[in-house]
């Protein structure tokens, strides 16, 4: 493999760990808190790829679908934490599962339903359609970059609203110890809303800036929970900084095992979480 | 987090009264249904062999595995695998491989999944089992996304007689019907033993259970390969009546419906799981045949009703129809732990 082969594999793979990285820290940030297993999280995914290809439409800017589909996913976050999954909070895992699989036939027919069964694409922003040339014949497209930083500034964002804000503050309580930030005077009811909506949002984002990418199409999200569910593993459930370094590792293997080892490379990451597991039963960063 | 289910063990006297009534009622229908139907219960009892499977996980252990349908895929393929393009071979060749094939794959996952807990048991399961799904999804050798076909039943003879001919539909039922039956009768058995006991309390206090000396990881391991066994069991089952086996029959839908019929019937008795696949089947098949009103054709759209049907049911009665039908018993059949 000469250099730039390897540049560009290596910034696809940092991308898609980045990626990954937003849907496993909602889908870790709702598990650590409010203990629920939320088999859905992929159809948020789905939901925020479909939102694009609508909204983009509608709009005619990705730009302006961004920020309306995020201020509607957070209010589908709210709403449906409202409805549903704060009476599942104490519930058994089993009864979780259940649920969110119930919701997965549910939000998977309703897209049915809306936008059909076939494979749409996003337009890239004129803005962002341009390569950077690496040689000759090989360039690297600017819109990946793109949704990188987007992937980063979240993270960062993320990472500032858990450790530095009094909101962030309030959160880390409630996860440590529910009963006594209640007794403190702090509504973990609107804590735990406000964490289910970051969740839903984050992973509605993810997916829209994808859509240019991988394109729309049913179904989108079953693959993207269980690569989710794998870096959660890995990373140890409960941690955003596990889940961002194990989501990175996953990013490279899955990358460069197409590239490298072709033949088995739909199996090398659940390989690594053997590895991991057999190594550190509770992830790499168990809280 | 969460207190662990009392299930219902013991069956009060109506419950035990209906088992009965189901048993002649499945042993009797192939004298009464058209061979379509008979086909479509023969699939609801190899289900409910799969649902019994992984009920002994479930419901029994406290051990929710979301990868089950992996074991179930695998002896379907082995029995693929085993059986040659041109010729029918031996069931005693075929059977036993079929479901030690599935064992031992559940005795290899076993091995790194029981040693999580809880979520990550669920997570570490389905992930797994995507892996296997994932093999043989991508290997054309395999079968690839399109699957295998099984152009023969296997054969059923000792020293040159046939016994039985698995190609008629009515002997198959029965065949598959027996089966039922004995996986029942070994399951309850096992659930009194002292084994069955320890895979209980292993579900009620896994801690208690190490401090009293049980080395817990080798009863969870060893419930966690007979499952996939029984599961392959079932597979073969499959293979042998669909004659065609894909990687769907490994995937995380079919795991989830496995999940959905051991609570929709009650778990942790195995005839809940047996009721749980009968009453899921003919939900689902009556969702999908919904008639069309208007210009709507409800029963395209049966995953919005079928989704709608296991919130539900986990809303409104995570105990399952066994439960209901025990409660309603007034009977104290329930074991309160």
């Amino acid at each position: 493999m000469d250099f730039p082969t390897f540049l560009i594999q290596l910034l696809n793979s940092v991308q898609y760990g980045l990626l990954l990285f937003m849907l496993a820290a909602g889908l870790t940030l709702i598990f650590g808190i409010m203990g629920v297993v939320n088999l859905a999280h992929g159809s948020f995914y789905m939901l925020g790829a479909y939102l694009a290809y609508s909204l983009s439409a509608q709009l005619g800017s990705l730009t302006l679908a961004l920020l309306v589909g995020t201020l509607l996913s957070v209010g589908f976050g709210l709403a449906l934490e409202w409805l549903l999954f704060r009476h599942f909070y104490k519930r058994d895992h089993l009864d979780q599962v259940l649920l969110t699989f119930g919701l997965i036939y549910i939000f998977e027919e309703l897209r049915s339903m809306i936008w059909g069964d076939d494979v749409h694409g996003v337009a890239i922003p004129a803005l962002l359609g341009e390569s950077i040339p690496l040689t000759a014949n090989l360039s690297y497209p600017v819109y990946r970059l793109f949704m990188s930083a987007v992937c980063v500034a979240l993270a960062l964002g993320l990472y500032l609203l858990i450790s530095k804000t009094r909101l962030g503050m309030k959160i880390r309580a409630g996860a440590f110890n529910r009963d006594m930030a209640e007794a403190l005077g702090i509504n973990i009811k609107l804590i735990h809303a406000i964490v289910f909506a970051i969740g839903v949002g984050l992973a509605v984002v993810a997916g829209m800036i994808a859509a240019p990418v991988s394109s729309v199409y049913p179904n989108m999200g079953s693959q993207v929970l269980i690569m989710c569910f794998v870096v959660v593993v890995i990373g140890g459930i409960g941690s955003v900084r596990g889940a961002l370094i194990s989501a990175l590792l996953v990013g490279l293997v899955d990358t460069f095992g197409k590239v490298l080892l072709p033949s088995v490379s739909g199996m090398l990451v659940y390989m690594l979480m053997a590895a991991v597991l057999l190594w550190k039963p509770e992830g790499l960063f168990k809280q | 987090m969460s207190t662990p289910r009392a299930n219902l063990e013991v069956f009060p006297r109506s419950v035990r009264l209906m088992l009965w009534l189901g048993l002649a009622a499945l042993a009797a229908f192939p004298f009464v249904g058209g061979d379509f139907y008979v086909q479509m219960v023969t699939r609801m009892m190899i289900l409910a062999i799969f649902a019994m499977s992984l009920d002994l996980l479930q419901g029994v252990s406290g051990l929710v595995s979301l990868g089950h349908a992996a074991y179930f895929g695998l002896a379907g393929y082995a029995l693929a695998f085993l059986m040659p393009q041109n010729e029918a071979t031996s069931i005693w060749l075929t059977l036993p491989l079929s479901v030690l094939a599935s064992g031992l794959a559940a005795l290899v996952i076993g091995f790194f999944v029981v040693r999580t807990h809880g979520i990550y048991f669920i997570m570490v399961t389905m992930a797994f089992a995507q892996m296997v799904f994932f093999l043989f999804f991508d290997n054309k050798a395999l079968g690839g996304s399109d699957g295998l076909y099984i152009n023969f039943k296997p054969t059923v003879s000792l020293g040159g007689w046939t016994l039985m001919d698995l190609d008629d539909k009515k002997t198959l039922y029965f065949f598959t019907l027996a089966t039922l039956l004995l996986v029942y009768g070994f399951l309850r058995r096992l659930l009194w033993s002292p084994f069955g006991r320890a895979l209980a309390g292993i579900r009620i206090n896994e801690h208690r259970m190490r401090a009293l000396g049980f080395g817990t990881f080798g009863y969870k391991l060893t419930a966690f390969s007979l499952a996939g066994a029984l599961a392959g069991l079932a597979g073969y089952l499959w293979g042998v009546q669909t004659g065609y086996i894909n990687p769907e029959l490994m995937g995380f839908h079919m795991s989830a419906h496995a999940i959905m019929m051991v609570i929709l019937g009650g778990m942790g008795n195995f005839a809940g799981a047996i009721v749980g696949a009968f009453g899921f089947e003919v939900v689902l098949h009556l969702f999908k045949d919904l008639p069309q009103v208007g210009s709507v054709q409800l029963g395209k759209h049966w995953q919005l009703w079928m989704g709608s049907f296991i919130v539900l049911v986990v809303i409104f009665a995570p105990r399952g129809l066994l439960g209901l039908a025990g409660r309603l018993g007034r009977h104290k059949g329930a074991v309160d732990e």
